[in-house]
């Protein structure tokens, strides 16, 4: 009878369960008062959800020593469920700290996009809560419990921007793939559950050493097929169709979620189950691994790429395709992993995905930041004009960019402005001569580009990307050694191209503008042929209010375009584009504190890794489990 | 000096204008706030600058003279033990010559720019970025860690992008530019008024969109095109070269240049060695530049300002040279010299390439020629002879002699060139530093306008500016190798070196290179001195017995301009007879101003000069500040050419030292 209670009822180590767990009460909680609170109270929730993952992320520290274990097998006190060790506590404090960025990056864009408060707050709670699990999760069961409690809520947060189709479709090829890809999981797991007889992490590990030969096939099967989940939330290709539309639909602090603590969900995922349940097979998933490793960054970048600048959304959509390429260079130590000769170089390796992912975690919450910023600016902008240069906004986004359904029912009214407009703020060109007007947000910016490409100074980036070579190299997979240096080449391409964009000069060719009075066909091709195409819908209002202020070159942007709308308007806002340049200064909107106050803390954070890379490589050298 | 003193003067020289960097975007404290915010920062450039020079002179004289092998005033610390990097800082004779261009060449380029602060955006970043540069540079030339000097490497080229793509092109295209706005400006205001004026509004707009798409190659998109060259080329060079140096360092078990210079190679392997060599050759040829990776130069120095030339061609294409001394030869010889020879092969490519490029940019273009007869005042302008272009390319062919000497492989063959490296720093330097001057005084760079006849425009330094003549006269025979001054002892030693290259290294095949580097010297010297003459020599005197003598020649191609031009068509043209008289007449032309069709044709130098320079013929002779910042150039060449054992005694025994394996 004793033992029956003994076992029945443990002893539970609250202390170690404490981050997940206050991150999931506090969902609740929200989700709670949300029903109690009055509608000028409700952004409350998002500063409660603040301070709530501020509290998680502290309750880390009691932690440090990183030896605890709880939910134990009775008849085995070795074999847990869940693990705080160092490994676990470093990727809560990844998980927590992006969550609560992307909380404060949320706390603006909830209110701006009428987002239903306690929803949002509560699911990304809970999501955060079932990530802050994972890693810690030393049993199958609890592993695909706790893939699935970060997964689920994301879905709903993807789709959460009611009534907007994109949103929607994002939502559902999210969910869609998502819940297929954990449906092979679950049959791999079930695989090796078969071979082994154990959900626990160390006695797969152990059983995995001597299976029976008429099980073989399946083992391997299995452990093939668990990887697929995992995979999939990394974004790995071919599990990637689904990011840039997923991206570009979701709100962008959840796109910015997704691209950080999303892929920390995949890749830890695929360390415990590889390095930590699957080590004697590792000729099955470390090939695996690697070749995932070479396809999802070659394909993540060469998209990255192929970005025009001029699309809507394209800024987003580059972060969403460099995301993939990053993935790629987080699973190489993975893979190397796959070919190290004993368990401590396998956990070397592991370190360095860990020591890159947190460089990663930092900068692209920055970049992402930063685009929000960008975009918000922008649209706080768009009030400024007038009916008429709503008009030549759209007919001149349709000339740009070729999107002829929205503009069309826009130049009806002046109202659906702010909707269409949503796009056109996270546009690549839309943070040209970003210097000029947000000095420190383009420095900022320059700055997280220059760490995802590994360039001075950015020198973080750079280490991180050093320590993941080493580990490769160390493996002696020196093709993949290759791969990577043909992709980070690759990406510096369009890393630069963005940062030189934003320091580009305000005014480029003054010569352009008069002419357009005179209607000179000479210059009209320089114009096109001087510079990039220039962010038409924000410069329109600006060109407006320079005619109006400015008695110089007075040139009725407005009428010379709807008079003749489609190619000529294009070319008018193109020319007030350059009017408008000189005086951006004039129009400079205030910048939410919270959004402010992400970008500074992402900031401080990438410069001082930059200072002292070894805060976050140290992980790369010692064992961290 | 104790080794504390020193210890703390070479870091406060690396730490110092990364702080004053800082200090320059802060605004300045009362007391230092001067006439305005714009003198307070160049000044506080000058500053910081002259102290880092100050510390670098202090260095110098404590440095341990008589052994100049050994690592002198050495830092040691831990800054990433997972990786084993660490701050390890240190000269030697090698490093400490370049250390001190480097302070000298930065701080006569801020005290320059504090009396004529190149056209563009802030002075402020402008200054900062200069810091950034010096920063980078110093740190490249004091590290002695692989991974810290590609991140001093790479630290330079951000603030160099900069300083070419937002201050480049300096008063031509910016003049231009005014005056595409003004003109104009009537044009707007007359969009509903009668057609007359709208005639004219097109006309001005064509002018400019004209001068605006040739002048403007320099200027706007074209520079910024240059810089983004620049910035890709030597990224992609550096990428390659950071897999080489992590190679070396994974494979050698450390980052630490010392430790891995006393092996001499003994722990990586003929292969590593190799791939390494390849690697790290490909990332530092790009930069010093040699031969076919050398297309960026060109452009990045035509569209750069004055101090962003002199700073590219003084220091940043000596970083390239300094890591194949300091890190190739030693860390890994066999891989060194394997690629010795092909090295070598490249380097006399370039000797020739670079001169034939000069020559044909310095003698007159033969379709300049082919334009005398009716009709020719509407040939397209021909190729343009700048003369920022040709100092560019020359530069290719002296950084040839240097790679040469290098591939040698023998004390000598190295000890040229790195005299040549501090040769070269000083008198392109000087070179860059008066080009800018000849911009500023006639609005253009280009070759073919600036020997122009002796029309008013034309330089003819040696009448209107003799000083400033005399200048670019020594620094041109100074950059042929005239004996006796600092050109001549490094190209002498490298083409010695080659005679006798190290054991195992094809003679007959160094024989060769060595006839063609003396090929390519005889070049430098034609087109050195074809480049005086067309610039120096010619009659100052714009009118009188010379308008008479050549109006005959000038009269059919310039029938439509000639009451605008006869008084500046002065093409008496003693200097460059082969001149076309047909370009004089296009050039007064568009100096003149008279017929808009016409000047179309010359407003590349017409609008951009004609107004400023001014055809009074009154060319400002040297200014104080520009002769304080040449003076010291000056006077380094004429040391260095006549003492070279002031060099030699310095980086001979560290080359010893290095080729021995630091034994």
């Amino acid at each position: 009878m004793n033992t029956i209670a003994a076992s029945a009822v443990q002893s539970i180590d609250w202390l170690a369960i404490a981050p997940p767990t206050i991150t999931a009460v506090l969902g609740l909680v929200v989700l709670v008062a949300d029903l109690f609170l009055a509608e000028r109270h409700k952004p409350l929730l998002g500063w409660v959800s603040v301070a709530g993952l501020a509290i998680a992320g502290l309750s880390l520290l009691p932690l440090r020593d990183g030896d605890r274990t709880t939910f134990c097998l009775v008849s085995d006190g070795n074999v847990c469920s869940y693990v705080a060790d160092d490994f676990t506590i470093v990727i809560q404090l990844l998980v927590l700290g992006g969550a609560l960025l992307t909380a404060l990056l949320s706390v603006h864009a909830v209110a701006e996009l009428k987002l239903p408060a306690g929803e949002y707050w509560f699911l990304l709670l809970s999501s955060a809560a079932g990530a802050a699990l994972l890693p810690a999760s030393r049993d199958l069961a609890t592993l695909v419990i706790a893939l699935e409690v970060a997964s689920l809520p994301a879905f709903a947060l993807v789709g959460l921007r009611r009534g907007d189709r994109l949103a929607a479709e994002a939502a559902l090829k999210f969910f869609l793939s998502s819940v297929a890809a954990t449906a092979v999981t679950l049959l791999g797991v079930s695989f090796v559950y078969a071979t082994t007889g154990s959900m626990h992490v160390a006695e797969i590990a152990d059983g995995l050493t001597h299976v029976d030969s008429r099980l073989e096939t399946l083992a391997q099967a299995g452990v093939a097929l668990t990887l697929i989940g995992f995979a999939f939330k990394t974004a790995a290709v071919p599990f990637h169709f689904w990011v840039p539309d997923t991206y570009v639909g979701a709100p962008l602090p959840v796109a910015a979620y997704l691209s950080v603590i999303g892929k920390a969900v995949g890749f830890t995922g695929l360390i415990v189950v590889t390095v930590r349940a699957f080590p004697s097979y590792a000729d099955v998933w470390g090939p695996a691994m690697a070749a995932l490793a070479a396809l999802t960054m070659t394909v993540g970048n060469v998209a990255a790429l192929r970005q025009r600048p001029d699309r809507a959304h394209s800024a987003v959509r580059l972060l969403a395709w460099s995301s993939v390429g990053q993935a790629g260079y987080l699973l190489v130590p993975i893979a190397a992993a796959g070919y190290a000769d004993s368990t401590a170089e396998a956990e070397h390796a592991i370190g360095a995905t860990v020591a890159y992912a947190l460089m990663y975690a930092a900068v692209n919450l920055g970049a992402f930041a930063v685009v929000a910023l960008v975009a918000q600016t922008t649209q706080t902008a768009q009030p400024v004009q007038s009916a008429q240069a709503t008009h030549t906004t759209h007919t001149a986004q349709a000339a740009q960019t070729g999107q002829t359904a929205q503009p069309a029912h826009a130049t009806e009214t002046a109202e659906p402005a702010q909707r269409s407009n949503d796009g056109a703020g996270h546009r690549l060109t839309d943070h040209r001569a970003l210097y000029a007007t947000h000095p420190l947000a383009a420095l900022s910016l320059g700055f997280f580009l220059l760490c995802l490409a590994g360039l001075p100074p950015g020198v973080i980036g750079l280490f991180a990307k050093v320590t993941v070579f080493s580990a490769v190299v160390d493996a002696g997979l020196g093709w993949l050694a290759v791969v990577m240096a043909v992709n980070v080449v690759i990406a510096l391409y369009y890393y630069l191209q963005w940062t030189a964009a934003l320091f580009r000069a305000p005014t480029a060719v003054p010569a352009t503008v008069p002419t357009a009075a005179s209607a000179a066909p000479s210059s009209a091709g320089e114009a096109s042929a001087a510079g990039e195409p220039v962010p038409v819908s924000a410069a329109v209002p600006e060109a407006q209010v320079v005619s109006g202020t400015a008695p110089g070159p007075r040139v009725d942007v407005g009428t010379l375009a709807s008079g003749t709308p489609g190619t000529a308007a294009h070319q008018a806002a193109h020319r007030g584009a350059r009017t408008g340049e000189s005086a951006t200064d004039a129009v400079r909107p205030r910048v939410p504190a919270p959004l402010a106050a992400t970008v500074a803390l992402t900031a401080a954070i990438a410069v001082a890794l930059s200072g002292a890379p070894q805060l976050v490589l140290r992980f790369a050298s010692g064992t961290l489990f | 000096m104790s080794q504390n003193v020193m210890q703390l003067l070479l870091a406060a020289i690396v730490v110092l204008p990364l702080i004053g960097a800082v200090a320059a975007l802060l605004p300045a404290p009362p007391g230092l706030r001067g006439r305005d915010p714009e003198q307070a920062v160049l000044r506080h450039g000058v500053t910081v600058t002259g102290l880092v020079l100050a510390l670098a002179i202090a260095l110098a004289a404590g440095f341990d003279h008589d052994s100049p092998e050994s690592m002198q005033a050495t830092t040691d610390i831990r800054w990433i033990p997972a990786l084993d990097i660490r701050i390890h800082l240190g000269i030697d004779g090698i490093s400490l010559p370049l250390l001190v261009m480097t302070a000298l060449l930065t701080f006569l380029c801020a005290l320059y720019s504090y009396f004529k602060m190149p056209a563009g955006p802030s002075p402020m970043a402008f200054v900062a970025l200069l810091l950034v540069l010096e920063a980078g540079t110093l740190a490249t030339f004091a590290v002695l860690d692989l991974i810290l000097f590609f991140l001093a490497f790479e630290m330079v080229l951000i603030p160099m992008y900069f300083l070419i793509a937002r201050w480049g092109g300096q008063e031509g295209p910016a003049r231009a530019g005014d005056f595409a706005r003004t003109a104009p400006a009537t044009a707007t205001a007359a969009t509903n008024t009668p057609a007359t004026e709208i005639d004219a509004a097109s006309t001005a707009a064509q002018s400019v969109a004209h001068s605006d798409a040739s002048a403007g190659d320099q200027s706007g998109s074209g520079r910024e095109r240059a810089a983004w060259q620049f910035i890709l080329y030597t990224l992609l060079g550096s990428v390659v070269m950071l897999l080489g140096l992590l190679l070396i360092g994974l494979k050698g078990g450390t980052f630490d240049m010392v430790a891995l210079a006393s092996d001499n190679g003994a722990g990586l392997s003929h292969t590593t060695q190799l791939i390494a060599v390849l690697a790290i050759g490909i990332g530092l040829a790009v930069k010093a530049p040699m031969w076919p990776l050398h297309s960026w130069l060109p452009d990045a120095h035509t569209a750069a300002p004055t101090v962003g030339s002199v700073l590219l061609a003084g220091v940043l294409l000596k970083m390239g040279t300094y890591g194949f001394v300091r890190i190739v030869l030693p860390i890994a010889p066999d891989g060194a010299h394997t690629f010795a020879p092909y090295l070598a092969a490249f380097a006399v490519v370039g000797i020739i390439y670079g001169s034939l490029a000069c020559l044909a940019l310095a003698l007159p273009s033969s379709d300049q020629r082919a334009e005398v007869g009716p009709g020719a005042t509407l040939a397209p302008t021909g190729r343009k002879a700048d003369l920022k272009r040709l100092i560019a390319y020359s530069s290719v062919g002296h950084m040839g002699f240097v790679l040469l000497g290098i591939s040698t492989l023998t004390p000598t063959g190295i000890n040229g060139a790195l005299f040549a490296n501090i040769a070269h720093g000083l008198i392109t330097g000087l070179l860059f530093f008066l080009v800018g001057a000849l911009k500023e005084r006639f609005g253009s760079t280009d070759l073919n306008y600036l020997a122009g006849g002796a029309r008013a425009s034309g330089a003819a330094l040696y009448g209107r500016a003799p000083r400033l003549g005399g200048l670019v006269v020594f620094a041109a025979v100074a950059s042929l190798g005239l004996p006796g001054l600092a050109g001549f002892w490094g190209e002498m030693l490298a083409m010695f070196g080659a005679y006798e290259p190290a054991a195992g290294l094809s003679r007959p095949a160094y024989l060769t290179f060595l006839a063609l580097a003396g090929v390519g010297t005889l070049l430098t010297a034609a087109y050195m001195l074809v480049v005086v003459r067309r610039v120096c020599m010619g009659e100052p005197d714009a009118g009188g017995y010379g308008a008479a003598r050549t109006a005959g020649a000038a009269v059919p191609v310039a029938v439509g301009a000639a009451a605008g031009a006869t008084g500046a068509t002065a093409a008496g043209d003693l200097a460059g007879t082969e001149q076309t008289s047909s370009a004089d007449s296009r050039r007064s032309n568009g100096s003149a101003g008279s017929d808009s069709s016409d000047s179309t044709d010359g407003s590349d130098s017409g609008a951009g000069s004609g107004g400023g320079a001014g055809s009074d013929g009154a060319i400002a002779d040297v200014r104080g500040y520009e002769l304080a910042a040449w003076a010291p150039l000056v006077a380094l060449t004429v040391i260095a050419g006549l003492w070279p054992a002031v060099l030699l005694g310095l980086t001979d025994p560290a080359v010893q030292h290095l080729l021995g394996g630091g034994s």
